[in-house]
């Protein structure tokens, strides 16, 4: 399935007949649909519809756990990164992912951020310096931490802790950045300030949220895709998902019919 | 199918209701509105004019009732939709309301020197009132072709007029005495025909509620193949 004038527009990732199992039980099917460059694609449908399975097929999370596999092709600049020869490392610097929770790391904002930069390159004590203060101004919290580098990630507000965890993913500049329901533990403001964040980030990533909230996909993203029963129910632009969906059970879920 | 919230169910079916009892307010304005013209009677058009004060505190109320539901439920497809098109609804209904009052008051002006001959009045507003019902049933039911019957039979309206204006045009050329007369009941048509082409502004909207269609400003034809096009898997 394809968003509406994807021909113009540059595909980042192209999912092919995904089909995805916990053991036995089958949790994706058949799902096919193009991820555009540069734009945020929102993933909705109600709980257990596999839109957070498939987000997590983009970098491979699932090796994490016996028994979980993907079928079919997702094709990263046209490489499947399915195929266990792709190395996980490599991958999930090229796919940030930032969870429900924030996950800062037992350690100080600066080293939050150099931890994954040290794992990916070899830097001089100021490279590093001007690399964590980009990545924290990017991430739009340098003006907050700047004078508290060194006190724990932890001490930080769940918001902020937040834009830590997505400065530490931008910092080792991946291309797409996986966003799993990023704001559900967050007060309105500091969600607000992750939406912002998401506006600003498209201009350097392709961006993939999972939300559970429909005035989010339809504030944040240039594309929206619907899944149930993980299924991929329709996929479009999310201005028309939002006023004229083209399927029933699409209309029931954001109108609040459902179920 | 039904919202998991009820109370937002209620809410929208109690503003289609209040528009359609609007629309009923307005229907019976524009029926005693020519009525009291073609029966000389001046009772008649100073009640219409006091109703349509009902007219305006009901658009009022409406907009309250979708800023609300706006506010409290962030409706989305259809629902939005829906909203959407009663914010225009509303206007155009109370814009029909003030032209019928106008009516009201021509022939409240006119009283002096009745006009002698009516032309086709009777007929146009007959047929102005069955497109603004076919509008308003249209509403109700959410009824496409309906609809689409009244966006066709609006031309027909625009002719009747015309036809009218020129014949109180030779009127007024053949006897002078007559032309204030003419000129008042030319007005009194041009309101029903601006009634009419009302009417097929909500008969747009409930073409834009049902199939998400946007056919204002295009041609009968461009809008039949926007509606064919549609192939909504229900």
């Amino acid at each position: 399935m394809n968003p509406q004038n994807k021909e113009q527009a540059e595909i980042k990732i192209a999912v092919k007949n995904l089909n995805f199992f916990y053991g036995d039980k089958q949790a994706l099917f058949d799902n096919t649909l193009d991820i555009v460059a540069n734009k945020a694609t929102a993933f909705i449908g109600p709980s257990g519809c596999g839109k957070s399975t498939h987000i997590r097929c983009y970098n491979r999370m699932f090796n994490l756990y016996k028994g979980h596999r993907g079928e079919g092709e997702i094709l990263f600049d046209g490489q499947n990164i399915l195929n266990p020869d792709v190395s996980e490392l490599e991958l999930r610097h090229r796919v940030g992912m930032i969870f429900q929770k924030p996950t800062p790391f037992p350690m100080t904002v600066y080293d939050n951020i150099a931890y994954g930069l040290k794992l990916h390159g070899n830097y001089s004590d100021s490279e590093l310096d001007g690399r964590v203060e980009k990545a924290l101004q990017d991430g739009a919290l340098w003006n907050e931490v700047k004078d508290s580098l060194h006190k724990p990630g932890t001490a930080l507000s769940g918001g902020q802790q937040q834009r830590l965890c997505i400065a530490r993913a931008i910092a080792v500049q991946p291309e797409v950045i996986l966003m799993d329901e990023p704001c559900s533990a967050l007060d309105p403001i500091a969600t607000s300030k992750i939406e912002e964040l998401i506006d600003e980030l498209k201009k350097k990533f392709t961006i993939v949220i999972v939300t559970h909230s429909m005035q989010q996909a339809a504030r944040v993203s240039d594309f929206t895709a619907y899944f149930y029963l993980g299924k991929l129910m329709e996929y479009g632009d999310t201005n028309a998902i939002f006023t004229s969906p083209q399927r029933q059970e699409t209309e029931d879920y954001i109108t609040g019919r459902f179920g | 199918m039904q919202h998991t919230m009820k109370r937002f169910d209620e809410e929208l079916i109690k503003l289609k209701e209040h528009v359609l009892s609007m629309g009923g307010l307005v229907e019976r304005a524009i029926k005693n509105s020519t009525k009291s013209i073609l029966e000389h009677d001046e009772k008649r058009a100073l009640r219409t004019i006091e109703r349509d004060h009902a007219i305006n505190a009901m658009e009022v109320e409406c907009d309250d009732m979708t800023r609300d539901i706006l506010v409290r439920r962030q409706p989305a497809a259809g629902d939005l939709r829906f909203v959407l098109a009663v914010i225009k609804v509303v206007t155009d209904l109370e814009r029909m309301g003030d032209l019928a009052a106008g009516i009201a008051q021509g022939m409240i002006r006119g009283a002096e020197h009745p006009p002698q001959d009516f032309s086709n009045l009777d007929a146009i507003s007959e047929k102005v009132q069955r497109q603004v019902h076919r509008a308003l049933d249209a509403l109700a039911r959410g009824d496409v072709d309906l609809a689409l019957v009244v966006i066709e039979k609006d031309d027909g309206i625009d002719r009747l007029y015309k036809r009218m204006y020129r014949e109180l045009l030779t009127y007024m050329m053949e006897d002078p005495r007559s032309i204030s007369a003419s000129f008042i009941l030319s007005n009194v048509a041009k309101n029903l025909e601006r009634i009419s082409a009302h009417a097929t502004n909500i008969a747009e909207m409930v073409i834009y509620i049902e199939k998400g269609h946007d056919i204002r400003h295009v041609d009968h034809e461009a809008a039949a193949r926007m509606l064919a096009s549609d192939e909504k898997d229900d």
